[in-house]
């Protein structure tokens, strides 16, 4: 066990942010390169009626089985590399809350083809169905937030 | 199934599992982008400060392939205007009032073996596939 002092060493909050800057630009990438980045495609999968492509299943496929194979062996740690402890979701019950807000960001996905991941993503390309819907996330996420309080 | 691109996307997913096992790992959060945004517009401080950086790396990310492809990024707008409006406000609220989206709940929530993100998981692609139902087939709406 490392101590508090050893945590806010330079050494530390480097390492941390690097990993959260690389973490971030591999997750964009794999948005990109896997297509998520394109509404038309998202589209194409929830699609079933339609001209339906299954890709997304091959996205969401890859990524948990990387996560699946890793998870249990990295949380068999005391802790991670540079954080006192692992910061998990705590509740283990399904309730309401948890159902009508999928259900709602599914409405809301299903509409404009675009998730919280892919639509920051898309942010930097400046398209401006993509900075419209950002600005209306963003507002919904805040409305939740007041709503919450 | 002209548009099927099994390849790229496995790549691209594996991409995003390894940063969330990373991200994991390193500093012992889960890489789900809607709890990441939300806490950047909430808190205060050092929470805040990570996760603009795990934001920018999002953006950097498509100036890094902008920059390095030859192919240009794709971006097929699906909605009108107003629609997208309505969209992100969904989105906006659901993904905060469900406590995840595709990436916290989907990709981490499942390789917990979290009831919960099974729930949700299961929940916002079956409401994705009936919306898509309606608005493309029923009432022939999209652009």
């Amino acid at each position: 066990m490392s101590s508090v002092k050893e945590q806010n060493s330079h050494e530390g909050m480097f390492a941390h942010s690097a990993v959260t800057l690389v973490s971030g630009v591999l997750f964009g990438l794999g948005l990109i390169i896997s297509g998520m980045v394109n509404p038309g495609k998202v589209i194409g999968f929830l699609d079933l009626a339609g001209d339906w492509d299954p890709s997304l299943i091959f996205v969401m496929g890859g990524g948990v089985t990387v996560t699946t194979s890793t998870f249990w062996l990295v949380l068999r740690r005391e802790r991670p590399l540079f954080e006192r402890k692992f910061f998990l979701p705590t509740k283990a019950d399904l309730d309401g809350r948890l159902l009508i807000g999928a259900a709602l960001f599914g409405i809301g996905w299903g509409i404009g083809g675009l998730c919280p991941g892919p639509a920051i993503t898309a942010l930097a390309t400046l398209d401006p169905s993509v900075v419209l819907f950002v600005g209306a996330m963003l507002l919904g996420m805040v409305l939740q937030n007041l709503v919450a309080e | 199934m002209e548009n099927f691109t099994p390849v790229s996307a496995l790549i691209g997913g594996a991409f995003i599992g390894l940063s969330a096992v990373i991200m994991l790992a390193g500093n012992g959060r889960i890489a789900g982008i809607s709890g990441i945004l939300g806490g950047a517009i909430s808190s205060r401080g050092d929470e805040r400060r990570w996760r603009i950086l795990f934001l920018a790396g999002l953006l950097i990310a498509t100036l890094l392939y902008q920059f390095a492809s030859s192919s240009p990024i794709t971006i097929e707008t699906q909605a009108s205007p107003e629609l997208l409006v309505i969209a992100g406000l969904l989105v906006g609220f659901g993904t905060r009032l469900g406590s995840g989206c595709t990436s916290g709940h989907g990709i981490c929530g499942i390789a917990r073996f979290s009831k919960r993100s099974f729930a949700a998981t299961v929940t916002f692609m079956l409401f994705g596939f009936i919306t898509v139902y309606v608005t493309r087939h029923l009432l022939e709406l999209g652009v």
